[in-house]
């Protein structure tokens, strides 16, 4: 019954989506604020309704009703209640719903908080929000239904496949949707501002915070990806160059252009035309990330071929939203009046060659991902396209960013002094080269590992020289540097800890090159050494989970004769899917991690086994938190907080606005 | 009886179809040197019939064969591009996760250059363009003042 009633509550807002696809603009344009002021309460009804039949479909998983043909296909009664919980967007059905619901949260969350915002502007944003909405509901409740039911239930379900019941994914897909889906507010701002003819500093000022939200979200998101995917997929990799990882890494390159662009619109009014081009592709490549991902499209053009139906839908979905978009684009982009100028050495000028790296970056990820597909449709010619030519491509594209970033920051708007940058920023450079020097002299190892450590060490430094002489530029008691530190305001803080963050993960990444592995067989006893540690390989266990049984091998991890860790590496064996799944042990010892997985468990308890020693793999995910915290801080900023107007304007009353 | 639900259950992970798994200790070469060879190179060959993974990474019965015959390869004292060479003539480009630079990817390598170089070029345009426009007009003190009184709009 509660099924039933979550599926009429899909359909009903569908009807809502319907409703506020028209009345909104239809009252824009005809001046009534009677239609535009229907958009805000629809669309927080809109968001009631989804939510409670998502609330309905994990209901009938967490009861294990197996009339269901979703909760049949990807639910067992014994999975423990988390993984019933995580396992209803584990599949195709209950991920479009919750990607529906991220859809109209963010509709509800703009209703509810842009209440300063322009009637009509607003009465756009919610009614181009409700087009997506409409498009996706109805591709749900036409190609998707999670709500279908089986004749004859079965007892028994077919489990969750094993690689998706984790920790893992109880957290990555909600937070990148709501990065990936969250990037459609931007899209509807964007649409909106091409209908009420709006592209000012309004808008850029208005669309800041919520790219900023999808963007910490799709950081977070990624990163917390490609955490599970280290840990999950026992070979100790976290980033493949994957289409499906390709999918969520583009339209993140393309929010954090957006990012900074938008910033320029605000303060300057200049690149008016390219910041709506951006929001329009930022939400574009999420579309095309689904199309890729929900298709089927990836494993073969064959495959797509032969069960075309919820491919085709959206790709219908995306053909009009992006064709759409675009078309009014080019309708109105032509009649927009470039805004302030400025010399190439400046702000603006850097985040200009920012973007352009960065859309170059994103562009080449999209040939890189699609030139495979296009070739095999044409010519019927199959190649692949891997990490080699990702690492030759993308990876020179996105050196000069780590350069150019701290320049960035340091360059006063309009016009800036080259030369006067270099000289603030000679201490974080001088420090990056001393680094790299000790690293060469002491470490050695790949070169390329040196000189990369040795630039995050500089985009580290460079990122707080700003705000270090902000703080300490004259005098340096606490209280002087404290009373200055109110005076920063809080986004300049943001800027520094996510720039500083990027560098972190650099460091990261480039400490992988100092990584240690070992294959070998390992029976009860045996020990090995491994980067600085020595390993004993002790017993192996077998042990009963809820529903799967494992064998695990206990392992213990001793520096310098000290006992610093016990791991237990396991092979796991969910009888239901008749599925393996190894569990990779790993110690987190400083910043590094000890990372060993096992597989083929012989009769005398003797294993194959893999074994890494990754020094300061951490800090690659550290560094992802980092931005994400710097972007909580920028969000924290009263002048991103648009929404909450009349605490804004109290708080701006008594002291002015400081400067930029 | 604990000894006996052990071995119930080792025998029970035995028997269940285990996949192969990625690079195994008896697959290791002898010679260090060749084995690092080995390694680079199966790094950037496509496991056939796996998503968008390398042999090295692979647990797919293929992709051990491949290994294996990587290092068999390797063994005779092939050089890396011979070993490349006869894969693709048995497989095809598809088994190189670098693609050749050819004839039908020219554009899939040349497009992250021809990007950047257009991307430049509009900017360079665009620039000169803006020159010769008029003067700069920045937001005027009278359109800030509105810009504020919008944004404070609410709750005055």
């Amino acid at each position: 019954m509660i099924v039933e009633t979550g599926h009429y509550a899909l359909v009903l807002a569908l009807a809502l989506a319907l409703v506020n696809s028209v009345l909104p603009v239809w009252g824009s344009v005809a001046r009534d604020q009677r239609l535009m002021a229907v958009a805000p309460p629809v669309a927080l009804m809109g968001f009631g309704l989804v939510a409670y039949a998502y609330i309905a479909l994990t209901m009938a998983h967490v009861v294990s009703d197996f009339s269901l043909v979703n909760v049949v296909e990807n639910s067992h009664s014994a999975k423990p209640l988390i993984y019933k919980i995580t396992g209803v967007w584990g599949n195709h059905e209950g991920s479009m719903l919750l990607w529906v619901l991220v859809l109209s949260l963010f509709a509800a969350a703009v209703a509810s908080f842009s209440r300063s915002m322009p009637e009509d502007f607003r009465a756009n944003v919610l009614a181009v929000q409700s087009w997506i909405a409409a498009a996706f509901i109805l591709f749900i409740l036409l190609t998707s239904n999670p709500f279908a039911r089986v004749a004859g239930a079965p007892a028994e379900g077919n489990d969750l496949n094993p690689l998706l019941q984790d920790m893992g994914l109880a957290i990555h897909p909600p937070l990148l949707y709501l990065g990936y889906v969250g990037l459609s507010i931007t899209y509807s701002f964007a649409a909106a501002a091409l209908i009420s003819g709006r592209i000012d500093a309004v808008f850029a000022r208005f669309v800041r915070p919520w790219t900023l939200i999808a963007w910490i979200s799709l950081t977070l998101g990624i990163a917390m990806g490609s955490y599970w995917a280290y840990y999950t997929l026992g070979w100790g990799g976290f980033w493949f160059w994957d289409p499906v990882e390709n999918a969520s890494l583009m339209p993140w390159l393309a929010a954090t252009a957006l990012l900074h662009c938008t910033a320029v619109m605000e303060k300057r009014e200049a690149l008016k035309i390219w910041t709506i081009f951006l929001a329009i592709l930022a939400f574009s490549l999420s579309l095309i990330g689904t199309f890729l991902v929900r298709s089927g499209v990836l494993t073969s053009v064959h495959a797509f071929a032969s069960d075309p139906t919820r491919g085709v839908f959206i790709l219908l979905i995306l053909v009009i939203f992006i064709g759409g978009s675009l078309a009014l684009f080019a309708l109105r982009a032509g009649g927009l009046q470039q805004g302030g100028l400025f010399a190439p050495v400046s702000r603006e000028g850097a985040i200009v060659l920012n973007n352009l790296l960065l859309t170059t970056c994103c562009a080449t990820v999209f040939v890189g991902t699609l030139y495979p597909l296009a070739l095999e449709a044409i010519t019927g010619e199959k190649i692949s396209v891997g990490p080699p030519f990702f690492n030759l491509t993308f990876v020179p594209l996105f050196i000069p960013l780590f350069i150019l970033m701290p320049f960035g920051q340091l360059l006063p708007w309009k016009r800036g002094d080259l030369a006067g940058v270099a000289q603030r920023l000679a201490v974080a450079f001088g420090a990056g080269l001393i680094f790299m020097g000790i690293l060469a002299a002491w470490r050695g190892g790949p070169a390329v590992s040196v000189i990369l450590s040795g630039v995050a060490v500089y985009v580290i430094l460079g990122s707080f020289v700003d705000l270090g002489r902000r703080l300490f530029g004259g005098g340096v008691s606490t209280e002087m540097v404290s009373q200055r530190a109110r005076g920063v305001p809080r986004h300049a803080f943001g800027t520094a800890f996510a720039h500083a963050g990027l560098g972190v993960t650099l460091l990261g990444l480039a400490a992988t090159g100092w990584g240690a592995e070992k294959i070998t067989m390992l029976t009860p006893g045996d020990a090995i050494e491994i980067g600085p540690y020595q390993l004993t390989f002790e017993s192996v266990v077998p042990r009963n989970g809820p529903n799967y049984s494992e064998l695990a091998g206990r392992t213990t991890i001793r520096a310098k004769g000290e006992v610093v860790a016990t791991i237990e590496p396991a092979m796991r064996f969910y009888p239901v899917r008749g599925m393996n799944r190894s569990e990779a042990g790993i110690a987190t010892l400083g910043l590094g991690q000890v990372y060993m997985s096992i597989a083929d468990v012989a009769a005398n308890g003797a294993v194959n086994a893999r074994i890494f020693w990754k020094p300061l793999v951490a800090l690659i995910w550290i560094g992802a938190l980092v931005m994400a915290f710097g972007g909580c801080l920028s969000l924290s900023d009263r002048s991103f907080r648009v929404g909450i107007a009349r605490r804004a304007h109290k708080a701006r009353a008594p002291s002015p606005q400081p400067a930029e | 009886m604990m000894v006996a639900r052990a071995a119930a259950l080792t025998c029970l992970l035995l028997l269940a179809p285990l996949a192969a798994r990625a690079v195994q200790p008896d697959e290791i070469m002898t010679d260090p040197r060749l084995e690092a060879r080995a390694r680079a190179l199966s790094a950037q060959l496509r496991c056939l019939v796996c998503q968008n993974e390398s042999i090295d990474e692979s647990h797919a019965d293929l992709a051990r064969d491949l290994r294996v015959l990587v290092r068999e390869r390797l063994q005779a004292g092939d050089s890396d591009n011979q070993i490349r060479a006869f894969l693709v003539r048995r497989y095809g480009d598809f088994i190189l996760l670098k693609p050749p630079f050819k004839f039908e990817t020219w554009l899939l390598w040349g497009a992250p250059f021809l990007i950047l170089l257009a991307g430049g070029g509009v900017l360079f345009i665009s620039r000169r363009r803006l020159k010769s426009l008029a003067p700069a007009t920045s937001l005027s003190e009278a359109e800030r003042a509105t810009l504020e009184a919008m944004l404070g709009e609410e709750g005055s």
